[in-house]
């Protein structure tokens, strides 16, 4: 809402206040002013002129000799405005002047005449070319008659005005009227409120009801309807004071009818339509839903299709306006309009958002109307219209207003107490305190012992219970009053979650192993949001959740993977030259069992990573290590020795995985994640290299941790090792290999690792030969040779028979 | 004799002296000390010695060939020590190429701030809740007094699935059925940190998806003092012990009163400058005393209990605090930028 400053005077008084002072204490009593905009620049030497005559320039067809009265003397001046004319008042920018463009005026010479001075147009004076009037955006400005020859220009085109921008929320309606600020100041400074002239003189030979019938069948979208008579008006100019306001207020003057109505709109917060009576079509208002398949033409020249949930102004044959939204063209002012039906009527605020709506049509008046609108405002506001018709406009304003009533325009009332107020707030007001707030708030409010009882007026559709009253009194008095305190009584011990802890410890291990932590969209588009499955989403049937209405199709629909839109994050990297990546995630994947998603998704958290590259690079040592396979599945291993978890790596395929590369993570024999390499054409897609990626589904992870491992002794006791090597069959996992060792060892045997892999030359075609390091303890004695080595001869011979393998001599 | 031992002392430790390496220290152990050395030949004339001399004699010669052999022994260490200083000297690195690189990882800025907001409000006695993304229409605005066709849904644009499903648009929810979950019989000290989301065109200042974190303390007696003490609590913490806050009026559904909060801008000191458009004070979050409907809702009686709760963008506080312009900064991950705050 922009407000006036020289406006808002009329009401209030703001001698005592900038507007810049005036701004801060709006704010900080709870509606934003975002800014204050000064109309012009302060420029001197402006004075309003009479132009006495105006020749032709004698070499120039296109440019005017005028000779101009500024009061104490005349210029000579020469104009090349195309509606400059003999016997105008004119702005004149005297010699010496500035314009607010930077422009300074001197004396010239124009094809051999002297020019002293300039006549302005609006823009030139400052004014934003989009609120200019019609009629004077190609010329110059031209004041009324009565305006004073030598007086500043200034103060007539009200260019001294400051602009304040209020950012009025859902909640404070009434603000969006100069009524609605105007109360608010007063409250706020403390000071009385003027309010404008209702005075109506009727005019008795006519009446309004002989011009007009009201019927409303649709009463709960439409409780009100005036329809009030003005005839034998006079299209013109409205006064030039009326259409500085409506410029100020970023409303571009039309003609007196509708400047008056946009007038009252801004002035009451009413919104009122002005029909041209004698294009309306009949005698007869009706209001009513609109019908399926009936059309109608809107001012702005579109045809619009109407239904049953639009509410319709019809003359009882065919709509004539969509109620609150925009009038028809058929019956709209025009410059021949001399009789006019006015409107002043309330519209229920769901009924006007659904048009708007549908229609995109949003208007100051459909934006009062569905924000809600005073229901003791709207008749006097087509009276406060008449009385400016009758005045600007010359019509003679018909006795009595048709209208169909079934508004409530009661009042509520609340009680509050001052102690419940100080008990709410942490504070200890005086009474008096409430009540002065209350008075300058302009609320009634009467006594009945410690409670307050508050008659809240209808311009304030935002206070219903004891709550709002509250939050008046505080703003009103100020939160710079408020103590610091923190709340008493129950304690608890505030803390983490054993889960919300593992999901910081797995951060702290994977930021240690040199990962960085990502942040990626969780939309991403229909394709990929089903790429990457882990074996637990993939087992059942999964959809991906889509939004009913995309903004657009890169983030469609929710990810069951968090690995599409990271290797998108390696690929904007990648282009920027970015090249030796290694990223993580945790984020939540959204997966749903239906086809037509009916339920929410089953959410659940993983854990991601993302390689490429160069995982290690020394380059004047020549050391270089890329991102592979191994290296992945050692930041897997890692975290799940981190977490004192067992898993095993089975060799899998996936779609988008390279075949040969890739595993499937287990946990006590459930598929929970994989660890590989992204499929080359995979890649490509992706305009990505290379890359390794993991990822894991933390709620399997969740559901079997154990958080506080319990002391195991340190061994007192040396350990024994031993090292085997085996000739197998190359296509034998050497995993499986060791997990039998282990099996058969137990319990004697602690570990078993792999130190060397090797195939080629001098091996056998087929085969390879894996070397396998035995760690012997037991915790309460030293171990005998003997033991040993049985136990190392029972471990060969078992895996040869299994395996059909030897041993490495 | 006598003069002939002192006389092999003396000729051996000037040889010492001069030896120059360890291969003519090693000839001189022989030829002094040897078996056929100088000093067993002259001991070999021992036995022409009379009783009483022998054991001067006897003496004298162990205290000679303890005095050469201690001679040799430093020596010998001297050579080594500097032989060893030669080869060390030989071993010269330039210590000024760089060292073998560790690759660091880090936390998102992000997670730093709000592991940052977690633990100060845990320090507080906060719980930490989540909740889903996915939410219903339910919990995501009826619950916090957004009835459909509440005129302030369209504050928040919404990414809707179905009629019922959406992407939340706040944590809020998070604190309804927080509120649900205890029904209404004890108090409520949580905050609830996540993802939302919102139908925003991604720009310096919007994204579609971000993060927030709010606040709830439902107790009997709660008061607005106690919000904004709280408050001042958390700016004091997150932006520096010299900052001072303000509580503006505002609107929100679920909470009435209403505020935003102000922290005094950290660059110019509250004097006015760019950052803060002239006005001295950074709008940081949102908060107020919970709606008694909200409260009723979710079973709290409104007469026995009162709460407030806040709320407040996490990418905005990042923003704030270390001068990030641009907030898809956050989700375009680019190494150059994360790299900048990392912290493991
Ligand atoms: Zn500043």
């Amino acid at each position: 809402m922009l407000v006036s400053y020289n406006w808002l005077r009329n009401y209030v008084n703001l001698d005592k206040v900038t507007p810049e002072e005036l701004a801060e204490k709006i704010t900080r009593s709870g509606i934003e002013v975002e800014g204050i905009e000064y109309l012009a620049p302060k420029s001197e030497n402006i004075v309003v002129g009479y132009v006495k005559s105006c020749e032709k320039h004698p070499d120039a067809d296109k440019l005017n000799l005028c000779q101009v009265d500024v009061g104490e003397e005349s210029l000579q001046i020469i104009c090349g405005a195309p509606n400059v004319g003999a016997g105008q008042k004119v702005a004149v920018a005297k010699p010496g002047a500035k314009l607010p463009n930077g422009m300074k005026i001197k004396k010239v010479k124009l094809r051999g005449v002297e020019s002293n001075g300039m006549i302005c147009s609006l823009q030139e004076l400052g004014l934003d070319e989009k609120y200019i009037p019609a009629d004077v955006a190609e010329g110059i400005f031209v004041f009324p008659e009565d305006a004073e020859v030598g007086v500043p220009v200034q103060e007539l085109l009200n260019l001294d005005d400051a602009i304040l921008d209020l950012d009025v929320l859902a909640n404070r309606p009434d603000a969006l009227s100069m009524l609605g600020v105007a109360y608010e100041v007063a409250a706020i400074l403390d000071q009385p409120i003027e309010l404008p002239d209702e005075n109506l003189t009727i005019d008795e030979s006519i009446e309004a009801k002989d011009y007009i019938d009201v019927k409303i069948d649709s009463i709960e979208n439409n409780p009100y309807y005036g329809a009030f008579i003005i005839r034998d008006v006079e299209i013109k100019p409205a006064p030039l004071w009326m259409r500085n306001y409506l410029m100020a207020s970023g409303i571009r003057p039309i003609n007196n009818v509708v400047d008056i109505t946009n007038f009252v709109l801004l002035e009451y917060g009413q919104p009122l339509h002005a029909f041209d009576y004698d294009q309306f079509g009949s005698k007869q208002v009706v209001i009513r839903q609109g019908k399926e398949n009936e059309t109608m033409v809107t001012l702005d020249d579109q045809e619009r299709q109407l239904n049953e949930n639009n509410l319709v102004i019809t003359n009882g044959k065919e709509p004539v306006a969509l109620a609150g939204v925009m009038g028809g063209a058929d019956s709209e002012v025009t410059d021949e309009t001399t009789n006019l039906l006015l409107e002043a009527a309330y519209f229920n605020s769901a009924c006007v958002r659904h048009t708007v709506k549908q229609t995109g049509l949003r208007s100051e008046s459909s934006t009062r109307f569905e924000k809600g609108v005073d229901p003791n405002r709207v008749k006097r506001a087509g009276i406060r219209a008449c009385s400016l018709l009758q005045k600007y406009a010359n019509g003679k304003v018909a006795g009595g207003v048709v209208e169909v009533d079934q508004l409530d325009k009661s009042e509520k009332s609340v009680t509050v107490t001052t102690a419940k107020i100080n008990q709410r707030l942490g504070m200890e007001l005086d009474e008096k305190d409430v009540t002065s707030v209350l008075s300058r708030l302009q609320f009634e409010f009467s006594k009945n012992g410690e409670e307050i009882i508050v008659q809240v007026p209808t311009r304030r559709l935002d206070i219903s219970i004891f709550e709002d009253i509250l939050e008046e009194v505080i703003r009103i008095y100020g939160y710079d009053h408020l103590p610091y305190t923190i709340p008493q009584g129950w304690v608890q011990a505030g803390g983490l979650t054993d889960i919300q802890l593992l999901q910081r410890e797995i951060k702290n291990y994977l930021s240690s192993a040199g990962l960085m932590e990502t942040l990626t969209y969780s939309l991403t588009n229909e394709k990929d949001a089903t790429r990457f499955l882990t074996p637990d989403i993939e087992e059942k049937p999964a959809y991906s959740v889509g939004l009913a209405m995309p903004m657009s199709e890169e983030h469609s629909h929710l990810r069951l993977s968090l690995i599409p839109e990271m290797l998108r994050v390696l690929q904007h990297n990648v282009a920027r030259t970015q090249t030796d990546l290694a990223y993580y995630e945790i984020g939540k994947v959204f997966v749903s069992r239906e086809e037509e998603i009916t339920n929410q998704p089953i959410e659940n958290l993983h854990v991601a990573g993302a390689l490429t590259g160069l995982w290690h690079n020394h380059p004047w040592q020549q050391e270089k290590k890329p991102v592979d396979f191994y290296v992945a599945k050692g930041i897997v291993e890692g975290l799940f020795a981190h977490l004192e978890l067992d898993v095993t790596f089975v060799q899998t395929k996936m779609e988008d995985m390279h075949p040969g590369r890739c595993a499937e993570i287990r946990l006590n024999g459930k598929g929970i994640g994989y660890v590989g390499q992204v499929h080359p054409l995979t890649a490509k897609d992706f305009d990505v290299k290379e890359t390794y990626v993991f990822e894991i589904d933390l709620e399997s992870v969740f559901a079997v941790h154990q958080p506080a491992p319990s002391f195991t002794d340190i061994p007192r006791y040396p350990s024994v090792t031993r090292d085997i090597a085996f000739i197998l069959d190359n296509d034998i996992p050497a995993g499986n290999v060791q997990a039998v060792i282990k099996e058969i060892g137990t319990p004697l045997v602690k570990e078993v690792s792999i130190f060397d892999v090797y195939q080629g030359e001098h091996m056998e075609e087929g085969k390879k030969s894996v070397a396998y390091r035995l760690l012997y303890q037991d915790p309460s004695r030293t171990l005998k040779d003997d033991e040993v080595d049985a136990s190392y001869q029972e471990i060969i011979e078992k895996v040869n028979n299994q395996f059909g393998s030897y041993v490495r001599s | 004799m006598k003069e002939e031992l002192q006389a092999i002392e003396s000729e051996a430790l000037a040889a010492v002296e001069k030896a120059e390496d360890s291969q003519a220290l090693q000839e001189m152990k022989v030829k002094y000390l040897g078996k056929k050395g100088s000093l067993t030949t002259v001991l070999r004339g021992m036995g022409k010695l009379s009783k009483e001399e022998r054991p001067v004699i006897g003496e004298l010669a162990n205290n000679v060939r303890a005095s050469i052999t201690e001679a040799l022994d430093a020596k010998t260490e001297k050579l080594e020590r500097e032989a060893l200083d030669k080869q060390l000297e030989t071993e010269t690195i330039d210590v000024t190429l760089p060292g073998n690189p560790i690759h660091v990882g880090g936390r998102h800025l992000l997670t730093s701030i709000m592991e940052e907001i977690e633990d100060l409000f845990i320090g507080m006695g906060y719980e930490v809740k989540e909740g889903p993304e996915v939410e219903t229409d339910y919990y995501n605005f009826e619950k916090l007094n957004l009835p459909k066709n509440h005129p302030a849904r369209d504050m928040q644009d919404t990414f809707f699935i179905t009629n019922e499903l959406l992407l939340r648009t706040q944590t809020s929810p998070v604190q309804a059925r927080t509120m649900e979950a205890y029904q209404g019989n004890r108090p409520i000290k949580m905050i609830c940190p996540g993802k939302v989301y919102r139908r925003d065109t991604d720009d310096a200042t919007h994204s579609h998806q971000f993060r927030q974190i709010e606040g709830l303390v439902v107790d009997k007696n709660i008061t607005l003092s106690d919000l904004k003490g709280t408050l001042d609590v958390f700016a004091k913490k997150m932006f520096g012990k010299d900052r001072k806050i303000r509580l503006r009026p505002s609107f929100f559904p679920f909470t009435e009163p209403s505020v935003e909060m102000d922290v005094s801008c950290k660059v110019c000191n509250g004097e006015g400058c760019s950052v803060c458009k002239q006005t001295g004070w950074i709008e940081i979050l949102g908060g107020g005393m919970v709606h008694p409907r909200v409260l009723e809702m979710s079973g709290y009686d409104s007469t026995v209990y009162s709460g407030f709760a806040f709320g407040m963008g996490q990418e905005r506080i990042a923003m704030l605090k270390y001068g990030v312009n641009d907030i898809r900064h956050f989700y375009t991950n680019d190494v150059r930028f994360l790299s900048q705050y990392h912290q493991a």
